[in-house]
This record gives structure tokens, sequence and C-alpha cells, in this order.
């Protein structure tokens, strides 16, 4: 079964954390993602660059609009997502309270199973 | 030989040179490497210089040789006494069948159902790694990743190729038989992606189970599931509109379906009630039958079909055998009856929330003239559900009760 493992920052959160508890954060992805690798549940990750990079498009009578920032006004916004394929919902679950980021308040990740798919695997 | 053909030989004969390999030397994974390497090498040959007089001795002595040099090279690389380098006549490949214990092997109990599917797959089944990637939408990397791993839990699990004795071996077997289903199931499902591919797993389920039962004509529940998956994948071109669309049961155009896979799996599930043992492989392939059977939906035999379910119920109950029934009890009695069965599942925790149980009370509710509540099961249904196809099935339903 496909997940999505999303997960949802918070700026402020984020730049209230010390070096040492960034550079952890780091590490633990790191280790994360080469466990994920290895016992073949990994297929995808990407992070996304910062909310205030986002462009919001819309089409009004035919014509594009495009409005800088994020869509959502809100604390948090989709900072990066691992895409999984695991044994079950209960795995997934269990994989993504590995990631470091469960453990700090204010940060979330959230867990969703694919429902659809196409398109070239191997990015 | 067409290549067609030689596909066919070479993936029936893999297998056995496989088994024949690991039995003699142990260590799967080299053993493994080897074979592949060897039917590599007759894809590129055979076609364009023969088939051999006797193909699997000559698989045989490719994959030894290739393992030997390995073993070699290993040895060597270790700076270890060259001497002990294993003395195998490489032409020596003995004329048993071990495609059962190779089975074993990869159904074996310390590996999760994904692993076990994806070895049986590469190491029975004889496809590449690519090949089972694509089927199950993952990348190659990732699959690749998973076989590595289930070899090496293999290796740390310390099983040689010794089969199992006769008190696990029907366990074993079990198993064996529920990674089938669950790989034939794969193909049936396909709910997202290239269904190409994903049908093609059900051919392959098909071919594997085929190759069991040759080996266990007398084992009922094999004979059972082989007839299962026949009776089932026979209404496969009934069961989806051109678009894609989900054609359920009683609306499908019963011509489309494959009489010939009808006439097999009914012999084979006939074949098999005879016998000594029931189980709910033969049971489910008799219910199949019993649909299969009628040339219309109206002429469906509703108590047999109720009947077989409640044997079921008994030797092997399950939530979802209890969901099935109540849809059999409402057409034997009527959907109230149905409806009364499965409030019984609602304190069921591994049917809490379940997409089934929903579109099923919907189906009933619908049948009992409760057009609100059919609607709005069918919409919880739509949401709880996690394939496209059965989604848009449902959200049809619930448009179709509310006008």
């Amino acid at each position: 079964m496909k997940f999505l493992i999303s997960m949802h920052i918070n700026p402020a959160v984020l730049d209230a954390l010390t070096d040492e508890e960034k550079a952890a954060i780091g590490d633990g992805h790191g280790r994360f993602i080469e466990a994920l690798k290895k016992s073949g549940e990994l297929i995808l990750t990407q992070a996304l660059v910062d909310p205030s990079q986002a462009a919001v498009v819309s089409v009004r009578n035919g014509q594009p609009v495009v409005t800088d920032g994020p869509f959502l006004e809100s604390k948090e916004y989709l900072g990066g997502f691992y895409l999984i394929d695991c044994e079950n919902k209960a795995r997934a679950i269990e994989l993504a309270a590995r990631i470091p980021d469960t453990a700090i308040e204010g940060l979330g990740v959230e867990v969703r199973q694919v429902m659809f798919a196409d398109g070239q695997l191997e990015a | 030989m067409t290549a067609p053909a030689i596909e066919d030989l070479l993936r029936e004969l893999t297998p056995q040179v496989l088994g024949a390999l690991v039995r003699r030397h142990g260590q799967f994974e080299g053993c493994e490497d080897a074979v592949q390497e060897a039917v590599l090498a007759a894809t590129v040959q055979w076609p364009a210089e023969g088939v051999p007089d006797n193909p699997r001795g000559w698989l045989g002595t490719v994959a030894s040789r290739r393992l030997i040099d390995q073993m070699r090279s290993d040895h060597a690389r270790r700076e270890r006494e060259s001497a002990t380098a294993v003395e195998v006549a490489p032409e020596d490949v003995p004329d048993t069948d071990d495609t059962l214990d190779l089975l074993f092997l990869c159904c074996h109990p310390t590996l999760t159902p994904a692993s076990q599917t994806a070895l049986t797959l590469r190491a029975v089944g004889g496809l590449t790694t690519a090949e089972i990637a694509r089927a199950f939408l993952v990348p190659e990397a990732t699959m690749a990743a998973r076989i590595s791993r289930a070899k090496q839990r293999i290796k740390a699990a310390g099983s040689s190729f010794s089969p199992p004795d006769d008190a696990e071996r029907e366990e074993r077997l079990r198993v064996v038989l529920h990674v089938l289903y669950l790989i034939f199931n794969e193909g049936y499902t396909a709910s997202s992606g290239n269904e190409l591919h994903r049908a093609d797993l059900a051919h392959e389920a098909i071919r594997l189970t085929r190759m069991v039962h040759a080996r266990l004509p007398e084992d009922g529940e094999v004979t059972g599931l082989l007839a299962l998956m026949l009776l089932t994948h026979a209404r496969r071109k009934a069961r989806t509109t051109a678009a894609g669309d989900l054609v359920p049961l009683d609306e499908q155009d019963r011509t489309k379906w494959d009489r010939g896979l009808i006439d097999e799996g009914t012999a084979l599930v006939k074949a098999a009630l005879a016998g000594p043992t029931l189980g709910p492989y033969q049971l489910q392939a008799a219910i199949a039958a019993t649909h299969d059977d009628a040339a219309t939906a109206a002429a469906t035999d509703w108590r047999q079909v109720h009947a077989l379910y409640l044997v079921l119920e008994r030797i092997a109950p399950n939530p979802m055998v209890t969901l099935n029934r109540a849809i059999a009890l409402a057409e034997t009695e009527d959907p109230p009856a149905g409806l009364a069965l499965l409030s019984t599942l609602d304190g069921d925790e591994r049917m809490a929330g379940h997409h089934r149980l929903l579109s099923v009370r919907a189906h009933l509710l619908e049948k009992a003239g409760d057009t609100a509540g059919a609607y709005e099961h069918y919409r919880r249904a739509a949401r709880s559900t996690a394939s496209v196809a059965e989604r848009r099935y449902l959200e049809s339903r619930a448009s179709r009760v509310r006008t």
C-alpha cells in the first residue's frame, strides 16, 4: 500500500530552534531515508522551498492570475513529503513516528493512503 | 521454437533449476543470481542457436558454473586457501523437482507478505525485478531493495534448503496458497496505474497455482484455490466497461464470461468437494461456481450461495464472510433480514469504517426502499474506499438512488 507522509512545517517554530536542534533534524531525516531505502519501502521523498517562494495560479475569464505567496493563510505549510510503499496503515504510522518532526511541538506529520498513481517513478 | 514458447519454457524450468541448485549448495542468494544469469544467457542463445536437447540440464550446468566462479572469486578475495574451493560436477542437476521446496522457501514465515510475494514472483515465477516493480507500481530500486532484504532474512533465519517436515508442511502450504491468492488479488483488483501489468499478475498467479496443483493434485485446498482463480478470472471481460467503470455482478453481460475457464473451474471444484477435507478456498470456489452457473442474475441459486456461506462462516469465521452472507440472506429472505445480520458486525473493530460494510448496507437499504439511508451510505462508502474505480461506482449509485 502506498502512503504519502506529509510534513507540515511552521517557519517560526523552525527559526526558534538552535543550530544543534536543526542539525539533529537533518540527521534524523538522513537516517530515516537510509532505513527506508534498505527496507525497500521508499518510493520518493522531496522537500519544498520556503512558502514565501510559492505562487498561486488561478484562471479567471480565461486569463491566468498569479499571486505570489502560499494559498493557505496559515502558520503551517507543506514542507515536504515521503512517498512510501509498505504493508499496511499501521506500518505507515510506525514509520511516520520515526520522523524527527513528530517530536517537535508545532510541526505536523500526516499519513494518507494514495488512491491513484501514474507517471515515471524512476525520478 | 518461437521466442514466447522459449520464454514459457524458461519460466517453467527456472524454479526447478534454482531449487536443485539451492538444495546442493545452500546460499539462496548466490544461487538465485547464478540462475538469473543462466536464464539470461539462454534468452540470448536459444532463439539463435536452437533449444538444447536437455534444456534443464543446460541451465543447470551454466548456473552451476556461474555459481562456482562466483564462489571461487569470493574465496580469492577473502584470501582463503584456494584448495577448499568447491568442486562440483556442474553437469549434475538431479532429476527431481524442487519447485515446491523453493516455494516453501520463498514463503518463509519470517518474511512479510509483501516480501514473500516479491520473492515468489522473482525466484519461482522467473519475473525480473523490473517487471515485478512495474506490476506493483514502485521504482525498480525499491523492489530490488525489498527482494535483497528478503534474501538476507532467509539467510539470517539459517534456511539452507531444508524442506519443512510433515507437521510444518501443511502450515507452510497454507502460507504459499495465501501468497498466490494475494498475487491474484493484486492483479484482479487493479485499482490504479497500468492495469495491463496488473492483469498479468492474475495470469502469473494462475500459472503458479497450476504448477502447485500439478504437484499436489490430491490437496483439496490447492484445487479449490485454482478453481476460485479460474472462476473469478472468467468474468474479467464483463467486470468493467470500456471506460474502466466497474460493473457489479448482477449487471454484467454474462455472454462475455469465459465458458472455458468456468467449465474447468467447475470441474475442479466438484473434484475438490468430493474429497475428504473441506476448506475455505473450496467453499469460495463453490460459491463462485454457483454464480457462474446462473444464466441470468435472477436465476442465481441464492439458497445454495447462502448455505455455502454458512458453512464457510463456521469453518473460517471472518466478518467479510458474514458480510457476504448478509447479501445472500437479503435474497433468500428479504432485505431487512440482511440488514439485521449486518448490524451484528457494527461492534467489530476489523470492520469499523470499512467501505465494504458501508456499501453493502447502502445496497440493502436501497433494496429495502430506504432511499435517504442508501444515499447517505453510498456517499460514506465512496469516501472510505482507496480505489478510484470503486469510488466512481459508489458515487454513481448514490446519484442514482437520489433521482
